[in-house]
């Protein structure tokens, strides 16, 4: 009997998104373990993966990371929310509106070329030890991946799709809402998956220049306290924020985007 | 071979003024729908280059005509159809449709482009139906008739696919019934033909020609078949490399509804041979 390809196709597929994967870390976190204990390091230098299991364990159960989990997620939601809401909106403005462009641009470019983390701490000292600072430094960060790509879709339009809809008597606004729009999809898509990354990034960032609660409040009381399992047990959850978020917006984005077909069974070349 | 041979020169002769009610005065009596005048157009290119892509181009569409274009590659037939559609400014020269200065795309115009430009997040079903969408055309009936046009062309049972899921020619045809599906009195179509296999293309040409006869419509066709050109139009204009002109415009005087065995006739052959003498005398063999 011979096998269905398509389960066969399956298989190999899950052999090289699954088992591969697993089986280098299970390889690595076996070396991590026996390099420790073969080598007598202190668990204050480089702590064993079994040691970071039960460090993450015991946070989860004993509720120690959740009010710190709630503050950080509040932090990189809503700061996600608002600077790529701006952007998007900025985006729209410059792209459509050539009077805005000029007069914005070179602003939002100047601007872009200070390192967010540089002006972290003027944000806390202007908006406190709170989440507030936290949230404007994350906006901040998510802000241009947002503005850039907006702005770069709503210009990637073949000129002959707009052709097609204007000989049919399309309007401007037309033109916008069934085609413009649509080719900005793919290109804000890609914005929110990297704005939804630095997010992450930006609120930890925030934390560890000053406050009172949150992941990298907790990753520096740890390292006070020189608990290193602790540190990377929360790296853990810091690690599968980032995936999760990101899986999130990938997610939506093969619903929403569905006609941008994936690699698939094509060849790329060599 | 002598005393056939003048027939094709007969319907240039009668002046608009003949009173002798023959079908060919019928013919040059039609209503003039569009009338080109000196057109002229220069594309000026992103290195400050001009490129002179027509020059001099006087055409009068009489309405209900099928006239065919041909010429070769890069000569500005596209140049040409984008001007008529309004979708490109000419450089200087005169459009008047039906009397009226052209200046922009109408209503009672469906373009088939040289690519098929379909929307990839629309099926095909959706993706004919645009024109009716943005003239905000009565959708129901329209939708109907959408179908139809699909079954014409052998899509039926593919309405809801998307574009990437069809082949090049299938896609051109969905191409074809866009242009078609808002009931245009006047076409315009770039190659339309030009991603078919024989088969299909022959089928293609006995459907725009049946279209044609029942609806009435000008028509006005680019394409690189020098025997689909005379096979479909009243007239086949001829073009000369860039700066494209107008070489000549020969008369098909071939009786109607043509079929598939005219092609093989000596009257055929005559008005195939004397378009093809304009492609090497230019150097240019199709
Ligand atoms: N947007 C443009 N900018 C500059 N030059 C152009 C542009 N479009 C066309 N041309 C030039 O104008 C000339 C005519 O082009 P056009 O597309 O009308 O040719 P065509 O007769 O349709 O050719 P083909 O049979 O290959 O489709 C070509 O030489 C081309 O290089
Ligand atoms: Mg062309």
């Amino acid at each position: 009997m011979k096998a269905h390809p398509n389960a066969h196709d399956r298989l190999h597929r899950f052999t090289q998104a699954v088992l591969l994967p697993l089986a280098t870390l299970c390889l690595f976190i076996g070396g991590w373990e026996a390099f420790v204990y073969g080598f007598g390091i202190s668990q204050i230098v480089l702590p064993s993966p079994s040691a970071i299991a039960l460090a993450f364990s015991d946070g989860l159960l004993s509720g120690d990371f959740s009010w710190h989990l709630a503050v950080t997620m509040y932090e990189v939601l809503a700061g996600f929310i608002l600077g790529s809401a701006a952007g998007l909106v900025l985006g729209f403005l410059i792209a459509l509106v050539p009077l805005a462009e000029r007069i914005l641009y070179p602003y939002i470019v100047a601007f872009q070329t200070v390192p967010k983390v540089a002006i972290a701490p003027i944000m806390v000292i202007w908006f406190g030890y709170g989440v507030t600072s936290k949230i404007v430094i994350t906006a901040t960060i998510a802000f241009f991946p947002l503005l850039a790509n907006t702005i770069m879709g709503l210009r990637a339009t073949p000129h002959d799709q707009i052709e097609m809809l204007v000989s049919y008597t399309a309007s401007r606004w037309q033109v916008f809402t069934m085609v413009r729009l649509k080719q900005a999809l793919p290109y804000i898509f890609v914005g929110l998956d990297v704005a939804i990354v630095l997010s992450v990034i930006g609120a930890i960032v925030g934390e560890f220049v000053g406050a009172k609660a949150g992941l990298g409040y907790l990753i520096l009381q740890k390292n006070f306290n020189l608990d290193m399992a602790g540190t990377f047990a929360i790296l853990i959850i810091l690690s599968l924020i980032g995936v999760g978020l990101h899986a999130i917006v990938s997610w939506a984005q093969r619903r929403i985007v569905f006609w941008m077909d994936t690699a698939g069974d094509r060849v790329m070349g060599a | 071979m002598g005393d056939t041979m003048t027939l094709p020169h007969v319907t240039t002769a009668p002046p608009p003024s003949v009173a002798r009610p023959s079908p060919l005065a019928a013919e040059t009596l039609r209503e003039t729908l569009l009338r080109i005048a000196h057109v002229e157009k220069t594309y000026a290119t992103k290195d400050g280059q001009a490129i002179h892509a027509l020059k001099d181009v006087n055409l009068d569409i009489g309405k209900g005509e099928f006239i065919s274009i041909v010429g070769p590659s890069g000569c500005g037939k596209t140049t040409l159809l984008k001007i008529l559609a309004g979708i490109l400014r000419r450089s200087s020269g005169d459009i008047a449709m039906q009397g009226r200065d052209l200046n922009g795309p109408s209503r009672e115009l469906g373009v088939v482009f040289q690519a098929p430009v379909l929307l990839p997040w629309r099926t095909v079903l959706q993706n004919v139906m645009v024109p009716v969408e943005v003239q905000k055309r009565e959708r129901t009936s329209f939708e109907q008739r959408a179908r139809q046009l699909l079954a014409m062309v052998g899509l039926s049972g593919f309405e809801n696919k998307y574009p990437t899921e069809l082949s090049g020619g299938m896609q051109q045809r969905v191409g074809i019934c866009r242009a078609l599906v808002h009931d245009p009195s006047f076409l315009l179509m770039d190659e339309p033909f030009g991603a078919l296999d024989a088969m299909t293309r022959e089928q293609m040409n006995e459907e725009l020609q049946r279209i044609w006869t029942e609806s009435r419509k000008t028509v006005l066709l680019v394409t690189h078949s020098i025997p689909e050109a005379v096979y479909l139009a009243d007239r086949v204009v001829v073009m000369t490399p860039r700066p494209g002109r107008i070489v000549d415009i020969i008369p098909v005087d071939l009786p109607r509804p043509r079929t598939l065995a005219m092609h093989n006739t000596p009257e055929f052959g005559r008005f195939v041979a004397r378009i093809r003498a304009h492609f090497n005398s230019t150097g240019s063999l199709d």
